[in-house]
């Protein structure tokens, strides 16, 4: 191998390894729930994604119910609608929130009612980028948005344990 | 946005309740005679509404998102109307009485800050309510067995000779509930 392959070599895999650090995290932010009334069975997780690359958000699971699906709620002449999706799309760069109103993360046959202060693991599976674990912060009652601790969340390994329970 | 369309639609087209010149054709057809269950179990039907301010909201207690957010901003807005509280009775009417047994209402309308009034029946009496109420509901089936409903999901005013006289959207606020049901009160 010359000299000039050697030198090209190592150009072209530092050239990869920034596109893939600039392409690659995906920021998950304000990852939270609402607590749930008494006998409800369902609950609803709500977050932020930015995926610089672009990606799409597939499905999702946690531990605390028996089955987690992306929901879209709409209105539609004041009858109110939900509908699972397929999936949800990441532009490239671009803040997608999924909010009360709107998209949402569906948590069907929750094991116990989420209460507020309590933190829970919820995993979001990307078409590129993968699985990643997110601990999602439980909001008072009624909350309409993250409170201040809720926060950026840290994403992939390293999860600190649930607590609340 | 759709969502704001759509509320700001609704919001509009009662927004002068029975004053209104497409409001006086619904003023008239809004709230009916109606024979359910409450959440201890006991009869609770449209006399039962008399004397008292209600505000009347059909959904169901499957539903994640806008049933919560409305039920607690419906109760917020009762915590701001002071002393006027007692004057409105809450009316969450079930639109899903297959699951919404009232065991299950009354576990979940106590963890709500006001006292409100959950309702439940037969299918056949909770097709007779929401007729009365104007309210289209229906089942959608998902591909995993379970279901979800459609529902309008519309926060009827109710004055206490039981005469329909203004709307909320669930979006609606608590501050905004507050002021219109005062106004509306005084």
């Amino acid at each position: 191998m010359s000299r000039l392959s050697v030198f090209l070599v190592a150009v072209f895999c530092i050239i990869g390894a920034a596109a893939a650090q600039s392409g690659g995290a995906i920021e998950v932010k304000n990852a939270w729930a609402r607590a749930t009334p008494g006998g409800a069975e369902n609950g609803a997780a709500y977050l932020t994604l930015e995926a610089p690359a672009g990606d799409r958000l597939t499905a999702v699971s946690t531990p605390v119910a028996k089955k987690a699906e992306l929901h879209i709620m709409s209105m539609d002449g004041g009858i109110m609608k939900m509908r699972p999706l397929d999936g949800i799309d990441l532009a490239p760069g671009q803040e997608t929130s999924l909010k009360p109103g709107g998209a949402h993360i569906m948590l069907m046959g929750l094991n116990r009612p989420l209460q507020a202060g309590q933190t829970f693991p919820l995993t979001l599976q990307f078409e590129k980028s993968g699985a990643r674990e997110v601990q999602v912060h439980v909001e008072k009652f009624g909350a309409m948005a993250p409170s201040q601790a809720a926060g950026t969340m840290p994403v992939g390994g390293g999860a600190p344990p649930v607590s609340g329970h | 946005m759709l969502i704001l369309a759509a509320g700001a639609l609704v919001g509009m087209a009662f927004r002068d309740g029975p004053k209104g010149a497409a409001g006086s054709l619904l003023a008239s057809s809004i709230g009916g005679p109606f024979h359910l269950t409450d959440q201890n179990g006991k009869v609770f039907t449209d006399a039962d509404l008399k004397g008292k301010w209600n505000l009347v909201f059909f959904g169901y207690t499957h539903c994640p998102d806008t049933c919560p957010t409305a039920l607690n901003e419906i109760s917020l807005a009762m915590d701001k109307l002071g002393k006027r509280r007692d004057l409105v009775r809450v009316v969450f009417i079930s639109v899903d009485p297959e699951r919404d047994t009232p065991p299950v209402l009354k576990s979940y309308v106590e963890s709500f800050d006001a006292p409100i009034v959950a309702l439940s029946g037969t299918a056949e009496e909770v097709k007779q309510a929401a007729a009365s109420y104007r309210v289209y509901y229906a089942k959608h089936n998902r591909a995993d067995g379970g279901y979800d409903m459609d529902h309008s999901a519309v926060i009827y005013v109710m004055d206490p000779q039981g005469r329909f006289t203004a709307t909320f959207t669930p979006d609606t606020q608590a501050d905004a509930m507050a002021t219109r049901l005062a106004k509306l009160m005084s």
